[in-house]
């Protein structure tokens, strides 16, 4: 199994490219003499890549030099698929022909242009050039793949030593027992019930774990960390997706009952709350998504604040009070990773609990 | 930064929002000084309630940023 993630590891090095960009300007496309602009550097932290970044420097002819590993490209633009590793962009200086069509990289978003990669900036600085459909494998898709990887090597593991060794949990095992019983009978048994919570733990433990993992990784400020998958909302979305799916397809005729024809209020208010319930259908899972991205990206941009100070004020007697304050938000955030897993998991288990609630 | 009428807005959400978590956080923390046993049932609720009243907020944050 070692030697496997050794492999892996030593290919993905195999395709790191070692690269000097011609132009003065850095990948976040700002001029190494303009004023340091700390919104953009931290949005550009917090955003998707097609590159996995990983470190940058000066080299000796004074130029800045990127190391970072160049991802799958992955575009569909009028019928025709292009698949190529994106260190063909070069980091946005070099212009990509695929099948008669030219393609630029700019601000990690890939643009249709013409031969010479111009593209047509509006008044805000947004490109108003077409996009390809992209289906790339970029830094959150691998990011992601790596904990879903990590995740089943640790829960296989332990799975097949319960098989084996039913009565000593050792190691990891005993590690994961606790806060496997902890979802069990705090999270879904207690907002379920006893008879159904079966049913719904194996994707209220999945939830909870790869939220939680994608969490502490994102918290990773090097490689292989650094993506900020949970703080994209696209991830949420899907997340809160399958918890709406799987609460209203669950949903008893009970559930169905309270949503369009609440008993027990007159007949003329029923009127006035199916619009209502309706609308509650769609908040639910929309307040999950939202929340989780919310929280995860505002830890991010606090703490790239706080380390933006030191190039802000240009003085390095700044750096001792930024760094204190990062590792203290740092440690916040270790906190919030797990609460932001607990309370996604909770307000599935309790939507779910909700729903397939019969008449009593 | 300008001062618009979206950060007066997400301000008052704030306000809104953080006064009521913390009435439900001060109430949580009153009955569980009360009845000790049953803390972990008035965790839950707590949460539960809170997270609610962020559900509105984040809807009304959502709503200033699409506006404004």
């Amino acid at each position: 199994m070692r030697v496997f993630i050794l492999v892996i590891f030593v290919s993905f090095w195999g395709f790191t490219n070692f690269s000097v960009k011609a132009s003065d300007k850095d990948v976040y496309g700002r001029n190494e003499t303009e004023e340091f602009n700390p919104m953009d550097a931290i949005i550009d932290h917090i955003s998707d890549s097609h590159y996995w970044h990983i470190l940058s420097y000066t080299n000796k002819d004074g130029q800045l030099a990127e190391i970072a590993i160049p991802l799958p490209v992955i575009i569909y633009f009028r019928g025709r698929l292009s698949i190529f590793l994106s260190g063909e962009f070069n980091h946005g200086t070099r212009v990509v022909e695929k099948g008669g069509n030219y393609f630029v990289l700019y601000h990690d978003k890939v643009y249709v242009t013409g031969i010479n990669g111009n593209l047509d900036l509006n008044e805000d600085g947004n490109p108003n050039n077409e996009r390809p459909l992209d289906f790339s494998i970029t830094k959150n898709v691998g990011s992601m793949w790596l904990s879903a990887f990590f995740l089943l090597w640790i829960f296989i593991y332990v799975a097949r030593r319960y098989e084996n060794h039913p009565s000593t949990p050792k190691g990891v095992q005993s590690l994961l027992e606790p806060i496997i019983l902890f979802v069990r009978d705090d999270i879904a048994v207690a907002q379920i019930g006893e008879n159904k919570a079966r049913k719904f733990m194996p994707y209220l433990l999945t939830l909870f774990f790869f939220i939680w993992i994608n969490n502490l990784i994102g918290l990773i400020p090097i490689f292989p960390g650094g993506s900020n998958l949970s703080g994209n909302i696209s991830f949420t979305m899907m997340l809160a997706l399958i918890t709406f799916l799987i609460t209203n397809i669950n949903g008893s005729r009970n559930y169905w009952r309270h949503l369009f024809w609440t008993p027990g209020i007159p007949v003329w208010v029923r009127f006035f709350l199916i619009p209502v319930e309706f609308i509650g259908l769609f908040t639910k899972p929309f307040a999950l998504m939202i929340r989780l991205f919310a929280n995860i990206t505002a830890g991010h941009i606090i703490i790239l604040s706080l380390v933006s100070l030191i190039f802000v004020m240009k003085t390095i007697y700044i750096a001792p009070v930024s760094i204190l304050l990062s590792l203290v938000m740092f440690m916040l955030e270790l906190l919030v990773a797990v609460l932001q897993a607990y309370i996604f998991t909770l307000l599935s288990a309790l939507f779910i609990g909700l729903a397939i609630q019969e008449e009593h | 930064m300008e001062l618009s009428l979206t950060t007066i807005g997400l301000g008052m959400i704030i306000i809104g929002a953080g006064y009521g978590i913390a009435r439900i956080a001060q109430s949580a923390m009153e009955a569980m000084g009360r009845q000790p046993e049953i803390s972990s049932k008035i965790q839950t609720a707590m949460i539960i309630a809170a997270a609610l009243i962020e559900g509105a907020a984040l809807f009304a944050i959502v709503v200033t940023w699409l506006v404004g």
